[in-house]
């Protein structure tokens, strides 16, 4: 009788506690009202698509109409492009909650997206040009478990900063009722990629090369061997476009590459034309990759890659100098240091008969903190991984290798990629499964929670 | 042959060397059976298309599918023996293959969902598989061929020591 009472009270004060605290309720708003403009040309792109597929046709479509039934059309094209990006903007809207961000969209079909907080992975927010021009921002975030980045497109550049340092101050475990108050975390500049270093780097890469070779080498030599002006332009068209964006294209989009670091995790400000604002929260990189290709060499220059859940390939430095990539990924992994080349132990020689010649391009190293390995001959390719964020870790064996005595042991990763140290001695590959999953069990602890400001 | 260890307790290894268990013999049963009846069908129509249509000497076409079947049934029961599993304080263990050799290790605090399945088949052989999934989808942890009680005593176990050691990404 007395507990039931002390419990009704217990909800009674609850009510009055949220009553008395204002619990804000939850407000649902609508994207930009620059918007529509961006869904009306989905019809438009529709109707061009069509045309391109079936060029004949569409033309002998086109001679038959008159101008009035073409003007009549595109009105009415136009109308309803018009209807349909002014609904599909009116039916979208999004609201954040204590726990989620919830994004309604559709017009017949409804869809309802919950995304928990706590499970952001990373959030973008990125200004193509015309939307610069526009005074807008697109929100990407990252969550686990989907394929696709869920974006808000478009929002005010004022208003998408803004939700962006709400959602990470409510990840992040702020009180709900400051956190759209807690505002931008403070940044502090780690690195900043010179322009000339970003041409030299390209300078110095092999795709580049091969794609503006391919553009000018296999264009006339068609001509001269088909004489068709259709194939040739084809070919030559994704061929250019291929080059330019592997030279140009990838300078505009590396361009004033910055990278700081605040309390709500690394910051990416990027690009020339389109620019790109990415936060990566405290402790969700997975795995880090040091690319080296062969002419970075002599220079001693890589480029560091990050997987993330949810995401796979973002880039962290396009390029930069080896001991600058080390300090900045000692901030990302706290603790860790990158081990040096010297300290990666080669397979046994015997390992040659399975893999010849790359086998010497295998190497591993375990420290305290990460799983190192290192594969490729000419361009070297280092990856580490946190013991702590080991989801699983396999050894496999073939014919081939098992009279060899050697085998491998492959690290899995939440960002659904495996590390693998190849060509083990079959006895220390044995050793090296029990300790490695010994040690990501224990390498949790001292890792930090999700909310990480909690 | 049907090896299984007494008693339900003394499956978790104290120490560190792991307790290895066997799967039950209906697994390999159930491949035999499936085995002969698909290669049993083909060895008749090797044998009787040809022989119909051609001539009786083109029969022995049937020895083809015959010889591959003698074949599986002694490689299903290498690989059978292969498949073993084990539990020990932290971690599952899954070792199997003969040829490609795989062992798995998956801590207990890793798992997201562990699933058990049993098709109609399965289920006439009184089979079922458990299958645990991790926040990554390379990690191929299953375990084929167990005994439903097996299954849901493996399930119930692997949920608790995943919930008292959650630790998420």
């Amino acid at each position: 009788m007395g507990d039931e009472a002390v419990g009704n009270e217990a909800v009674a004060d609850e009510k009055d506690g949220r009553a008395v605290r204002g619990e804000r309720p939850v407000i649902e708003r609508r994207l930009h009202p620059v918007t529509p403009f961006r869904r009306a040309w989905a019809p438009l792109a529709v109707l061009a698509g069509w045309a391109v597929h079936d060029p004949d046709r569409a033309q002998r479509q086109l001679t038959r109409l008159t101008t009035t039934t073409l003007l009549t059309g595109a009105a009415v094209l136009l109308c309803a492009a018009a209807l349909y990006g002014f609904l599909s903007w009116w039916f979208t809207r999004f609201a954040v909650t204590d726990t989620e961000l919830r994004i309604r969209t559709g017009l017949v079909f409804r869809r309802t997206a919950h995304i928990r907080l706590e499970r952001i992975q990373a959030i973008d927010v990125t200004r193509p040009l015309l939307a610069r021009i526009a005074g807008v921002a697109k929100l990407r975030l990252d969550v686990i478990g989907t394929d696709e980045k869920d974006e808000l497109a478009f929002l005010g550049e004022e208003e998408a900063r803004a939700l962006r340092a709400e959602l990470l101050a409510r990840a992040a475990g702020f009180a709900p009722e400051s956190a759209h108050e807690v505002g931008e975390a403070p940044a502090r500049e780690l690195v900043r990629v010179p322009a000339r270093m970003i041409v030299v780097s390209l300078l110095l890469s092999g795709a580049t090369w091969g794609s503006l070779l391919a553009a000018a080498v296999v264009p006339p030599l068609l001509w001269s061997v088909t004489h068709n002006p259709w194939t040739v332009l084809g070919t030559a068209v994704p061929l250019l476009g291929g080059a330019v964006t592997s030279s140009a294209g990838r300078f505009v989009a590396s361009y004033d590459w910055t990278v700081s670091e605040s309390p709500d995790g690394l910051r990416i400000d990027r690009g020339l034309l389109d620019r790109s604002h990415e936060t990566v929260p405290p402790g969700r990189v997975q795995t880090v990759r040091f690319v080296e290709p062969l002419l970075w060499r002599r220079r001693d220059w890589v480029r560091v890659e990050l997987d993330v859940a949810g995401s796979s390939d973002s880039v962290l430095l396009p390029v930069a100098p080896r001991e600058v990539a080390e300090s900045v990924v000692a901030r990302v992994l706290p603790g860790t240091a990158v081990p040096p080349q010297t300290s990666l132990a080669r397979p046994p020689r015997r390992a040659r008969w399975c893999l010849p010649v790359w086998w010497r391009g295998h190497g591993i190293a375990v420290t305290g903190t990460v799983f190192a390995t290192r594969h490729g001959l000419l361009c070297r390719r280092l990856a580490l991984v946190p013991h702590a964020k080991v989801q699983s870790v396999r050894l496999t064996q073939g014919p081939w290798e098992r009279a060899r005595g050697v085998a491998d042991v492959h690290v899995d990763t939440g960002a659904n990629r495996t590390v693998t140290a190849r060509l083990r001695d079959a006895e220390e590959a044995a050793r090296l499964l029990r300790a490695q999953a010994e040690r990501s069990r224990t390498g949790r602890r001292t890792a930090r929670p999700d909310r990480w400001m909690t | 042959m049907d090896e299984r260890p007494a008693g339900g307790d003394g499956k978790r290894a104290d120490g560190d060397e792991p307790v290895w268990i066997p799967l039950p013999r209906g697994l390999l049963r159930l491949r035999r059976l499936l085995l002969v009846v698909w290669l049993g069908l083909l060895t008749l129509a090797a044998g009787l298309l040809p022989g119909l249509l051609i001539g009786p000497v083109w029969s022995a076409f049937a020895l083809l599918p015959l010889a591959l079947m003698v074949w599986g049934w002694v490689l299903l029961e290498r690989n059978w023996r292969s498949w073993r599993y084990a539990e020990r304080a932290d971690d599952l263990l899954i070792s199997r293959g003969v040829l490609w050799r795989e062992e798995t290790v998956v801590p207990y605090g890793r798992m997201q969902l562990v699933e058990v399945t049993s098709g109609p088949v399965e289920r006439r052989f009184g089979l079922a598989t458990v299958q645990l999934h991790t926040a990554a989808a390379a990690t191929d942890a299953t375990i084929p061929g167990l005994d439903p009680a097996e299954a849901e005593r493996l399930r119930d176990r692997l949920t608790e020591l995943g919930e008292a050691r959650s630790a998420g990404l």
